[in-house]
């Protein structure tokens, strides 16, 4: 296990209904490294990224069980407040969600809300997010344009560029290149190894190259546990698991 | 192997053409029914339509003049109804589909929200009368009537937008959340504006349907006849459908006011496919603007 983890599950335990989903998940996410969650569909995976910025709470009738320690304190106490979790753990979805307003709007709205007003430190801001996403290039002429009217990949990376700009210590993605074209696929997995000298990042991929290409950690998910967990090369190269070598040779999944 | 065999296809074509002109004919005949109403009150009431006819009271017992009383005593009916039911309705409908949770007592309002809808106007009337008018002593006036009738079009404007809210995306929320917006801001800034188009139509509906109906404001608002105009939400007003119940029903020279109640029902009509159009008129221009 990485030994500079931002955050740590301890024997995490996550139950749908009756249904168990994760069983005695530990693990750690080392920052400023990118670590990949993979294995077939339904083995968790998603459940564990969204667990981490507790946006599970959203579903009715879950359970957590066991610990989900960011800076040493558990997001799940009682007196943690999901929203200022939130905050520091951004997310990206799996289909592009832009707000249907502008793009420069859909860039300060996390930002205006939790109390930023001036315009100029916002404009600023949303300068600074679109560099980082590498979109501004792109989009620096059209900012008042709908964010509707942009690509599936420009959709994605500002969906990116908006969770920038809350300025979190993480980023969770979820599946984000799975409804994009190859190009758009390759800029945002440019896009992560550039982001993680700033953030860490956790992905969830049905990709296997990508883990290999993008990732420094990789965890393999098999029916809702943690199968093996390590260093990318490793896992792609000598892993220690027959299921995690049938699994990234293809011979199931 | 099946044959090929010409003469059940033959009988197949022809159910499919039969089918085909039984649906055409239902929907000729409702086009035809809904027309021949409007023709017909359109015939028998554009005679006495004038200018004088929407600006003068009635004179000579109802049997001459104008109507201007009874329209504006809907207008202001229609209006503090609009008022009672839009916030009270919206907001319910934003606890249902944003905050309860499943159990007993959400499906327990629901089934309440959905019964009321089913409730005949007559009993909103009497229940007007025994809550606002008599228990509460506010008398037959605006405010007994616009309360009654906030209450009948509650259901209508609650279901509406319970739809419009749920129609929006819930990744949109998600998205919302994901950057540390609290449930109230990313209700108030990303789900309302975005089902506010379909909450105003079942509004303007909702409209439509106060300024019609007469049972829940018979015991509750309206006047056979009055001299002034009201000052006050307090009193009494005509109302127009009213006026066409009273007219074809209740006055000594119904033939005389023939005419009239004709004339009226045409008012009344133009309102309510007018503000009907409205609504249309929205709806379509918002179904141009939607992307997702």
């Amino acid at each position: 296990m990485p030994d500079n983890s931002i955050i740590i599950t301890n024997n995490v335990n996550f139950y749908y209904g009756n249904f168990r989903a994760l069983t005695g998940i530990s693990m750690g996410f080392e920052k400023n490294q990118v670590t990949a969650l993979i294995g077939p569909s339904g083995c968790g995976k998603s459940t564990l990224l969204r667990l981490l910025n507790r946006m599970n709470d959203l579903i009715d009738n879950t359970r957590v069980e066991g610990e989900v320690l960011f800076d040493g304190k558990n997001i799940y106490d009682p007196d943690v407040d999901p929203v200022d979790i939130r905050r520091r753990i951004g997310m990206v979805f799996q289909k592009p969600n832009p707000f249907p307003k502008s793009i420069l709007d859909n860039i300060v709205y996390g930002p205006r809300l939790s109390g930023l007003k001036n315009k100029g430190e916002l404009h600023a801001l949303a300068e600074q997010s679109l560099r980082h996403a590498v979109l501004w290039d792109e989009v620096k002429d059209i900012l008042g344009r709908s964010a509707m009217t942009l690509s599936g990949g420009q959709q994605q990376r500002l969906c990116i560029a908006r969770a920038l700009a809350m300025r979190p210590d993480v980023l969770l993605m979820d599946e984000p290149t799975s409804a994009l074209d190859p190009i758009s696929t390759a800029k945002i997995e440019e896009l992560v190894e550039e982001l993680k000298k700033n953030y860490t990042i956790v992905i969830v991929t049905h990709n296997m190259q990508q883990a290999a290409r993008i990732s420094d950690y990789t965890g393999f998910f098999y029916l809702g546990q943690l199968v093996e967990f390590n260093r990318t090369e490793k896992i792609f190269t000598a892993p220690d698991m027959k299921q995690t070598e049938d699994y990234i040779t293809g011979r199931f999944g | 192997m099946v044959g090929f065999r010409p003469a059940s296809m033959r009988w197949r074509y022809f159910k499919q053409g039969a089918f085909l002109w039984i649906v055409r004919l239902s929907s000729a005949v409702i086009v035809a029914a809904l027309g021949g109403i409007l023709f017909f009150i359109l015939i028998q009431g554009i005679g006495v339509i004038n200018w004088r006819f929407f600006t003068e009271f009635s004179t000579d017992s109802m049997t001459k003049g104008g109507i201007m009383p009874a329209i504006v005593g809907t207008f202001y009916l229609t209006a503090g109804a609009l008022l009672v039911a839009f916030p009270l309705g919206v907001m319910s409908a934003v606890y249902l589909s944003e905050y309860a949770r499943g159990g007993p007592v959400v499906r327990a309002i629901r089934i309440g929200v959905n019964s009321l809808a089913g409730v005949p106007s007559v009993v909103f009337g009497l229940f007007g009368l025994g809550l606002f008018v008599v228990f509460l002593h506010f008398g037959s006036c605006i405010l007994s009537g616009a309360l009654t009738l906030g209450f009948l079009i509650m259901p209508t404007i609650i279901g509406t937008s319970e739809e419009a809210l749920k129609s929006v995306p819930q990744t949109f929320r998600e998205a919302s959340l994901a950057l540390g917006v609290s449930k109230w801001q990313t209700v108030s800034r990303i789900v309302l504006p975005n089902a506010l188009p379909g909450i105003l139509t079942g509004s303007i509906l909702g409209i439509g349907r106060a300024a019609g109906e007469t049972a829940p404001i018979m015991f509750t608002a309206a006047a056979f006849f009055v001299t002034r105009l009201p000052v006050s939400i307090f009193d009494e007003v005509m109302a127009l459908p009213y006026h066409i119940y009273v007219l074809a029903t209740a006055g000594t020279h119904i033939d005389e006011t023939r005419p009239i109640q004709y004339g009226t029902a045409l008012v009344l009509v133009g309102l309510v496919l007018g503000v009907d159009l409205i609504a249309i008129v929205i709806r379509s221009y918002i179904r141009r603007k939607k992307r997702w």
